[in-house]
């Protein structure tokens, strides 16, 4: 997941571009005929100094490789947002971002 | 009394099974809204999201989403407010299999502006719903969809 944050007159806006195939249980392998399983992203979450600033619950119909922004008060450069999402299937992915 | 060698290895083993028994359910702290993402009507997602559909349409509400769509599998939208005291933002597209596309919180100190990337399987209406002093404010757009995002 690539993160950019930036702070800028008291507000640290962030930027999020997860990798993940948001497969939405629909579709179906053309080869073989059969359904892809479903594999999406349902939760994702921001914190920063041990408060969560952010949380974004997704169903099937967010894109391939969500994007996301989103702003919240205060921040400081060069202290760190901690980020993770879950999936459907059990899967984590954690990340670390400086603000800018 | 001796601990023997293979009794100890025992010991860690199931030691350290317990704690990850123990750590794995730390994945999901705010339940996930199955039963709202799951419904087929919009009705029954705001009914299961917020416990009530009873929508007050607003211009307070911004909602900004293209009019037409060539992709319907990439379609931006963000949804931002001036109203005080908003607890979420949540975005619906009629005409999807499962209406409900994301929701967010707002805690207090974030700002009510958020931008994503949804899909549409279809022409269709897409509302956004603010939260906001345990209120419902809503505002609606049709999007022209050439291409679906949901085909197979």
């Amino acid at each position: 997941m690539k993160v950019k944050a930036k702070f800028k007159n008291d507000i640290t806006k962030v930027r999020v571009l997860a990798k993940h195939p948001m497969e939405t249980g629909r579709r179906i392998n053309k080869e073989t005929g059969e359904k892809i399983p479903a594999k999406y992203i349902q939760e994702l979450t921001c914190e920063y100094d041990g408060k969560v600033v952010f949380v974004a619950q997704f169903g099937t119909a967010v894109s391939q490789n969500p994007y996301l922004a989103f702003s919240f008060e205060g921040g400081k450069k060069g202290y760190t947002l901690e980020l993770r999402w879950n999936d459907n299937t059990g899967d984590v992915e954690k990340t670390e971002a400086k603000i800018k | 009394m001796a601990i023997s060698r293979r009794k100890f290895l025992n010991m860690l083993t199931v030691g350290s099974t317990a704690c990850l028994a123990l750590m794995t359910p730390i994945t999901s702290w705010a339940a996930w809204a199955s039963d709202a993402f799951n419904a087929e009507k919009p009705e029954d997602a705001y009914k299961s999201l917020f416990g009530s559909n009873e929508l007050i349409e607003s211009d307070e509400v911004k909602l900004k989403v293209p009019k037409i769509a060539e992709n319907g599998g990439a379609v931006p939208v963000s949804v931002k407010t001036d109203m005080k005291n908003v607890e979420s933002i949540s975005i619906f597209v009629k005409d999807n299999p499962q209406p409900l596309t994301a929701t967010f919180q707002i805690p207090v100190g974030t700002i009510a502006d958020i931008s994503t990337r949804i899909r549409l399987a279809q022409t269709s209406t897409v509302t956004a719903v603010i939260k906001a002093d345990g209120n419902l404010y809503s505002k609606s757009q049709e999007v022209k969809v050439t291409i679906g995002g949901c085909g197979g």
